[in-house]
């Protein structure tokens, strides 16, 4: 997207790491637990909006769907803490049962029984349901804003079964997780919400890495070659329902991880992760982060939510504008986003406007030739 | 039908809604011949593309490439089996470097897991060192091929199809938008290309056409009006009626 990537020294980038860890460690102690949680909130959605990231940033698949994925890994995580912390109540299921006359178990929550299982379920199922949607949907070469449309509609077809169903996850009252125990411990303590902000920073960086690790190399050139010309991937002899079909099934798994870590450090989740405003959320975080930048998607989202925290604290009821706002600025006058309008050359555009940095006077591309080849 | 054609083109027939693109076209295409394919507007030149290469599927008709049928498979299916397609509009990948695209053309097999988890193999480097200088871009590797000129990304086209290694390639248009010497090269490029490849021309530009010294097959109206050199059909009554006109002295 960008002509000119910043590259960094070593030693600066290195320097970065020992810092960021530094703060990972350190933040318990540095920030209240109110904010902590919040933080780490925050850090959990960065990875939704990193298989946002792949998906639209590099593929050129705009899903408004994605809180599907998130929603079930949330509720993959929510049923095995519910199950394994329902000893103490009638039948030895979950309390809200009883409130639906439920004596037996729905068997679907049967293997949420094993922590191993669950583990998996997180990512895999979300994974699995996305792959199967993209397939029928790619498959039948529906693409652009058909795309769009149908993964909203599905969107709202998962809401609205999770949110009539009751009997099954307790319907629109969503399961709550925070006074649910873990490994001796209540998920909802102070201790636990630690412990869980540290796992959701590791993720998010390995998260990073692993969605670097995708778009690095030919795999990433034919996700943008589907983004760009996707007639030509075909003419070419790559079968492009197969690599959309993959990294929409990517997206959901991360979105899935997403979801369950936001869960457990939130305390709920309920169908209002399935809402669409929410999905959409997810898509202005990447866009005003910068889309095909992936570290953009992760700014993007931990920014934009504690703005909205921030924001709705002092002037409760205008944060919606404020959002609205900006993502109206970002289309307009950043399309590439904060980060791609960085890497590219809007600093240096800014920069010229105040007389701080020579005007380029021939075209862009020779001189950046040019001094690559003098080494200047 | 023999065994030395590579390609048959048996009564093709494209309808688009009574509307007849091609109407019984046939055409054989021999293994490592250079052909040229002219016609006026709207004589079906890009739908016959279209039909080999399995963008449009024929209402009726057969095409046989290598003794297989092309009709109602895939396109990447059809590029798999060795036909290649270079479109009228230059259409490369702009986002990505000239290697890059070479990268995409030249990868076997095209199968997402060989490209994620394997690095390209030595020999594909090398075809794509040689790819670059023929088409003059050795220069270029690492620019995005969104910044070469129009001449280059014509040229950066041709190389992605010579690097897909196709049996058959079929060039819509090469020329269009090229100097007078660039489009000398690139006749004497495709007929190099020739007798290795089987190739396939469509364009306008006479001289160009003519430069290319091959058979010449007229397209009118969907149908093929006339096959033959450039002389022979230069000197055919219904050809210089639809589409040559006069001679111009």
């Amino acid at each position: 997207m960008s002509l000119t990537k910043i590259k960094f020294d070593k030693k600066i980038v290195l320097s970065f790491w020992i810092i960021l860890i530094a703060l990972i460690i350190a933040a318990p102690t540095l920030l209240p637990v109110f904010r902590l949680n919040l933080l780490g909130r925050y850090l959990s959605l960065s990875i939704v909006a990193l298989g946002v990231d792949l998906i639209w940033g590099y593929t050129g698949l705009l899903s408004l769907g994605q809180g599907i994925f998130f929603a079930l890994g949330g509720y993959c995580a929510a049923m095995y803490l519910q199950i394994t912390s329902s000893s103490e109540f009638p039948n030895n299921i979950p309390e809200f049962f009883a409130l639906y006359g439920v004596e037996k178990l729905p068997f679907f929550w049967e293997p949420f029984r094993s922590p191993v299982f669950t583990f998996f379920a997180i990512w895999i199922i979300p994974a699995l349901v996305a792959g199967l949607i993209g397939f029928l949907v790619f498959r039948n070469r529906i693409k652009g804003v058909y795309f769009s449309i149908l993964t909203q509609a599905s969107l709202l077809v998962f809401f609205n079964f999770f949110n009539g169903q009751q009997k099954l996850i307790n319907g629109t009252n969503g399961l709550k997780t925070d006074v649910t125990q873990l490994l001796g411990q209540m998920v909802g303590s102070e201790y636990m919400q630690r412990i869980f902000f540290w796992i959701t920073a590791v993720l998010v960086i390995a998260a990073w890495f692993f969605a670097k690790w995708v778009v690095k190399g030919r795999f990433g050139n034919i996700l943008i070659g589907i983004r760009d010309d996707e007639p030509r991937v075909r003419f070419t002899g790559y079968n492009p329902v197969i690599f959309k079909t993959i990294i929409f099934s990517i997206a959901g798994g991360l979105a899935g991880i997403s979801g369950a870590l936001y869960t457990v450090q939130s305390g709920i989740v309920s169908p209002q992760f399935m809402t669409v405003p929410f999905s959409i959320e997810m898509v202005i975080w990447v866009a005003v982060g910068g889309r095909g930048t992936l570290l953009g998607a992760i700014l993007g989202a931990v920014f934009i939510n504690y703005a909205k925290s921030l924001v709705s604290e002092a002037l409760p009821a205008s944060w919606m504008f404020i959002q609205g706002g900006l993502f109206i600025l970002v289309v307009t006058a950043l399309p590439e986003g904060v980060l791609g309008w960085i890497q590219g050359d809007g600093l240096r555009n800014l920069l010229q406007r105040f007389g701080l940095k020579r005007k380029i006077e021939t075209y862009p591309s020779l001189e950046v030739n040019n001094k690559e080849g003098n080494n200047e | 039908m023999n065994n030395k054609d590579l390609l048959n083109l048996i009564d093709i027939t494209v309808s688009f809604e009574g509307f007849l693109a091609l109407n019984k076209l046939n055409l054989n295409l021999q293994k490592g011949e250079l052909r040229a394919v002219i016609g006026p507007n709207g004589a079906g030149k890009t739908t016959f593309l279209d039909v080999i290469t399995g963008k449009v599927k024929p209402t009726n008709g057969e095409v046989i490439f290598k003794g297989k049928s092309l009709v109602g498979r895939k396109e990447h299916k059809i590029a798999r089996l060795g036909v290649g397609r270079k479109f009228q509009s230059p259409r490369i990948f702009e986002n990505l470097t000239v290697k890059e695209n070479l990268e995409i053309s030249v990868t076997t097999p095209k199968s997402p897991l060989n490209l994620i988890n394997k690095s390209i193999k030595d020999e594909q480097l090398n075809e794509i060192d040689r790819l670059m200088k023929i088409v003059n871009l050795a220069q270029k590797v690492d620019s995005k091929a969104g910044s070469l000129s129009h001449g280059q990304k014509q040229w950066l086209e041709i190389a992605m199809l010579v690097g897909q290694k196709p049996d058959l390639m079929l060039v819509d248009e090469p020329v269009a938008g090229l100097t007078d010497e660039e489009t000398d090269l690139t006749a004497d490029l495709l007929k190099s290309l020739s007798g290795e490849n089987t190739v396939v021309v469509i364009d306008h530009d006479m001289e160009f056409i003519r430069r290319l010294d091959s058979n010449v097959s007229v397209l009118n109206q969907g149908t093929v009006l006339c096959e033959g050199t450039m002389e022979t059909i230069q000197k055919d009554k219904k050809v210089i009626d639809v589409y040559l006109g006069r001679p111009e002295d």
